[in-house]
């Protein structure tokens, strides 16, 4: 298992290099003259300001000269420039990172823990109604268009409703709480700013939930078909032989045996959760890096969009090696293996 | 066996499934366990000997309907509340099983399982108490290094070791009765005797009355008081131990002796009984014995014949009559049995 | 379910593999592909003509009401079907000729380029789809046709795995070894006594995929990267409905048609797989 481990961290360089050539050959295919998102349109035709440009973003040198610049300025942590901000990809993403951390992680806890709870709801119920309606409320998370849902229940809690807040990570007129992390929820719980708190969680848990009810599906799905296998170990009916409640079987033997096999899904609903989280974001005006993708993508903004894809992909792999290692450590026969 | 009995089970039936596709497991059996008893449960797989006791304790699936009456110190266990009964499982009434690998949970150290049982009917005591007090226990059933073994996990630990540990956590709160269904058939030969001697040494040190169920003769034959075999989801004949062995009155009964390995008698060789046990779903009419019985005839496939005392045992055999009380205890064999007289109707 | 069946039983036995969700799915399919297939004979209105006031709710003359050009909303969501389901269909055939294809190479003949094409499997995987099918349609510039090869981009991988992997347990079996030592040139081999034996699984899975690659295009018109306005195509549809929020039935149809598409295929690839793939059941 420790080898294993070492071999998929000697792959991640590797395959990085290749999403970074893959990106960087990305970038180079477009049809759009690149200079066109630079250069306004009526000074396309002045030779002199389209030469200073091409200087200017190092379009004149060579395909494998590029490649070198753009690998150096990788290793420095240099993400090219923004067409359209004209700021540093890299401090572009940075800035946004926190908000979409916040998203993300938050969406997790949702999609975790409501996925594990309908998927022992189910299994314990299997073949019953609770069982068939968990599935089906899952199942529709997964199928329904995060931008969709996020525009509907955004309609109906918000304008409707009014229980829950609009759009955005905080109304209109509250200040950010200090920045410590760049997470409101967090930063106001530092700063012990309870209010702050509160609105930044109210504007949390519809993006949450939208996000999070996309990975329910998956993770309920496997958590029903492990506990179905486990609920029929013998050791379950040694628990209920020793005289544990049903909750306690359920949850104490059953379940910590059925997550392990869970774990590996998880890696993969990050995957879920970072694609979703571009749409949620452009429905909820929420100013992460999802919705600075969206804008790039809309903006023709490549050095933008090749950027987030690049730490995109950065942070899948990293969700799978960390998934990886859990699952060893969650394994007690593994980690002594 | 003038005192109230432990355990009384009066014509028990579990069902599985509904209408024409229900099974009967268990199609009325009546037993009892007096205290400090060890009662035997023989019978092969199929003939519903684990379901019997795993109704006695509650622990059938849902899809299971039951029926009759199980007693347990003279309360009524069948149709009680789960939370009664649960107050009486792992407390008063506890159960090993035939895995012991399959049987703890592979997430949870030895010592946390042990400690769940005590603390799960002492809510009073602590956690650490509790662990100190499961040392104590695996240091009872002889397991060596209980400190440092508390704290494994169970595939840290050998078959005949999973096993000792299932026992400590099964007799964790003095149990008056202990259900070990098949409890040495996933081990080693040697291991057998073994967890057979550590179950007889619980039996005389706590005075726990215990239930063997096993498909081998020989295991129950140094360690019950009784015997009762069962075939077909009922009990087919039942005694003390000696009397169902060299007194049996019942043809199935006697294939089971005659297959058993002996090493003071020589034997040509065993003798196997043929045919396959009945199925849930297709029970013979009759005696469910009879298409497999060398002495059937017409009435075993029309009549089932009642548990009666022939001699010194119950029987459950209409011509139990014919099989004398073998010579010097040596069980006759089938084919040297008194010659079938045609009965006449 | 449970008196249907009783019912059912006794006049008529419902052969095994005719479950629910297998039936569900069908109708949903078959009417979605209705739809798209015949939608321009029976359309009450022309989905791109504006016919009435702006922003109407919902109404007898028109059931979903009607958009901000006065278009009817019900007439754009119908005449959708006609624009998602053939994109989708390209994407996902492509996706498999290339990834079946290249995947089968790759497990037939193992070796260098075999491992190449796993490697470039392995990358290709490693980026989150909807941002790989972002980056790449931007590139491309947008347009229906250049989401189309993107997203081809993003899903080949898919096949190529699956295929490698059932070419792998397929050349083991007894038959392909008999027609190795029958003479069998290795063409012949791998298209008609490996391949024909590989189908299932990736059919199963493109069925399954299918509702995904629907609702990956509409992702990528809703950011304005697929279909270009006045296209009646259901992402781009929400994109106006998010425009005008306070209309919420702009995007009702549109998300309505998405969901019931996903679910139904959905629903038909896990009943075609406990037909055709008794090993998963």
């Amino acid at each position: 298992m420790q080898q294993y481990i070492l071999r998929r961290l000697l792959m991640m360089p590797l395959l990085l290099l290749g999403v970074v050539t893959v990106a960087f050959f990305l970038s180079h295919v477009t049809k759009g003259d690149p200079l066109s998102s630079v250069v306004s349109e009526r000074q396309m035709n002045n030779k002199v300001v389209v030469e200073a440009a091409r200087k200017r973003w190092g379009l004149d040198r060579s395909l494998p000269d590029q490649y070198r610049i753009y690998l150096g300025n990788l290793v420095t942590g240099d993400l090219g420039t923004s067409f359209r901000t004209k700021r540093g990809v890299g401090e572009d993403i940075a800035d946004r990172l926190p908000a979409t951390l916040e998203l993300v992680v938050a969406a997790m806890i949702v999609g975790t823990g409501c996925g594990i709870g309908l998927g022992v709801l189910a299994a314990h119920k299997r073949n019953e109604a609770a069982d068939h309606g968990a599935r089906f409320f899952a199942l529709i998370g997964s199928s329904i268009p995060v931008f969709w849902s996020g525009l509907i229940l955004l309609y109906l809690f918000s304008v409707q409703l009014g229980w829950l807040p609009g759009a955005g990570r905080l109304d209109a007129r509250t200040a950010a709480p200090p920045f410590v992390t760049g997470m409101f929820t967090v930063d106001a719980l530092i700063a012990g700013d309870l209010q702050t708190f509160l609105q930044a969680l109210g504007h949390l848990i519809l993006p949450a939930f939208v996000l999070g009810w996309a990975v329910m599906g998956i993770i309920s799905r496997l958590v029903r078909a492990s506990m179905l296998d486990v609920l029929n170990q013998d050791y379950v009916l040694t628990a209920r032989a020793k005289g544990a409640a049903e909750l306690r079987v359920l949850l104490h033997h059953a379940l910590r045996n059925a997550l392990i096999p869970t774990l590996t899904i998880i890696g993969y609903s990050f995957a879920y959760l970072i694609t979703g989280a571009v749409l949620t974001e452009a429905i909820f005006s929420w100013p992460g890096i999802g919705s600075y993708a969206v804008e790039s993508a809309r903006a023709l903004d490549y050095p933008a969009i090749v950027g987030v894809t690049i730490i995109g992909a950065l942070a899948f792999l990293l969700a799978n090696l960390v998934t990886d290692v859990a699952y060893a450590l969650a394994n007690p026969k593994i980690k002594l293996g | 066996m003038s005192q109230q009995p432990l355990l009384e089970i009066a014509g028990l039936k579990v069902t599985f499934g509904r209408g024409a596709a229900s099974a009967d497991a268990v199609a009325g059996v009546d037993l009892t366990v007096a205290p400090g008893e060890v009662l035997g449960i023989v019978g092969e797989s199929g003939s519903g000997k684990s379901v019997t006791m795993l109704a006695a304790m509650g622990l059938t699936p849902k899809s299971a309907r039951i029926g009759g009456s199980v007693r347990f110190r003279g309360q009524e266990l069948v149709g009680m509340p789960q939370k009664g009964l649960r107050a009486i499982r792992g407390a008063r009434m506890a159960m090993i099983f035939q895995d012991p690998l399959t049987s703890l949970n592979p997430v949870l150290t030895i010592g946390a399982q042990v400690a769940e049982a005590l603390r799960l009917h002492n809510p009073g005591l602590s956690r650490k108490a509790a662990m100190a007090r499961a040392v104590e226990l695996l240091a009872l059933v002889s397991i060596p290094e209980p400190e440092r073994r508390v704290r494994q996990y169970p595939h840290e630990f050998s078959g005949g070791m999973r096993q000792r540990a299932m026992i400590a956590m099964a007799v964790a709160n003095s149990p008056d009765l202990l259900i070990a269904d098949e409890p040495t058939t996933a081990l080693d030969v040697t291991v057998q005797a073994q967890i057979m001697e550590v179950l007889k040494e619980l039996r005389e040190r706590l005075g726990i009355g215990l239930v063997l169920i096993t498909h081998d003769l020989g295991v129950v034959a140094g360690a019950a008081d009784r015997i009762a075999v069962m075939y077909g989801g009922r009990v087919v004949e039942q005694g003390k131990v000696d009397d169902v062995f060299y007194r049996s009155r019942h043809p199935y009964t006697r294939g089971l002796l005659a297959s058993i390995p002996k090493l003071d008698v020589r034997q040509e060789r065993l003798q196997p009984i043929e045919g396959a046990p009945p199925s849930l779903t297709s029970r013979p009419s009759g005696c469910p014995f009879h298409p497999r019985c060398p002495l059937a005839e017409a009435r075993c496939s029309s009549e089932e014949p009642l548990l009666r005392q022939v001699g010194a045992v119950e029987t459950r055999c209409h011509f139990a009559e014919r099989l004398d009380d073998p010579e010097g205890g040596i069980v006759v064999p089938f084919d040297k049995a008194p010659a079938r007289k045609a009965v006449g109707p | 379910m449970a008196a249907s069946d009783g019912i059912l039983a006794r006049t008529w036995r419902r052969p095994q593999w005719l479950t629910l969700p297998l039936i569900v799915g069908a109708a949903v399919v078959a009417f979605w592909v209705l739809v798209a297939l015949t939608f321009h004979l029976w359309a009450p209105y022309d989905p791109l003509d504006m016919v009435a006031r702006r922003l109407q709710p919902p109404s007898l003359a028109h059931w979903l009401g009607t958009d901000a050009l006065g278009r009817d909303v019900l007439t754009r969501t119908l005449a959708g079907a006609r624009h998602s389901l053939p994109i989708a269909l390209v994407v996902v055939a492509s996706a498999v000729a290339a990834g079946s294809f290249l995947g089968a190479l790759s497990g037939f003949f193992g070796g260098l380029f075999g491992a190449a094409i796993m490697r470039l499997v392995d990358i290709t995987l490693s980026f989150p789809p909807v941002l790989l099918a972002m980056a790449v349609a931007a590139s491309l510039g947008p347009g229906l046709k250049n989401a189309a090869i993107a997203m081809v981009i993003v899903w080949w991988p898919v096949y190529a795995r699956l295929m490698r992997a059932q070419v792998l347990e397929v050349k083991e079996r007894e038959h392909v070894e008999a027609a190795v030592a029958c003479g069998a040139s290795r063409t012949r081999l791998l298209v008609v006594h490996i391949l024909s034996l590989c189908w299932t699984p990736v059919m199963i899975n493109a069925t399954m995929d299918f509702g995904q690659v629907v609702l990956l295009a509409a992702s990528l018109s809703f950011i304005g990267l697929g279909a270009t306005p006045p296209t009646p195509e259901w992402g781009s549809m929400i994109s106006d409905g998010a425009t005008h929020f306070y209309s919420w039935w702009i995007a009702f149809g549109p998300g309505m048609a998405i969901l019931a598409v996903v679910l139904g295929f959905n629903f038909l690839g896990d009943g075609l797989r406990d037909m055709l793939d008794p090993r998963t059941v």
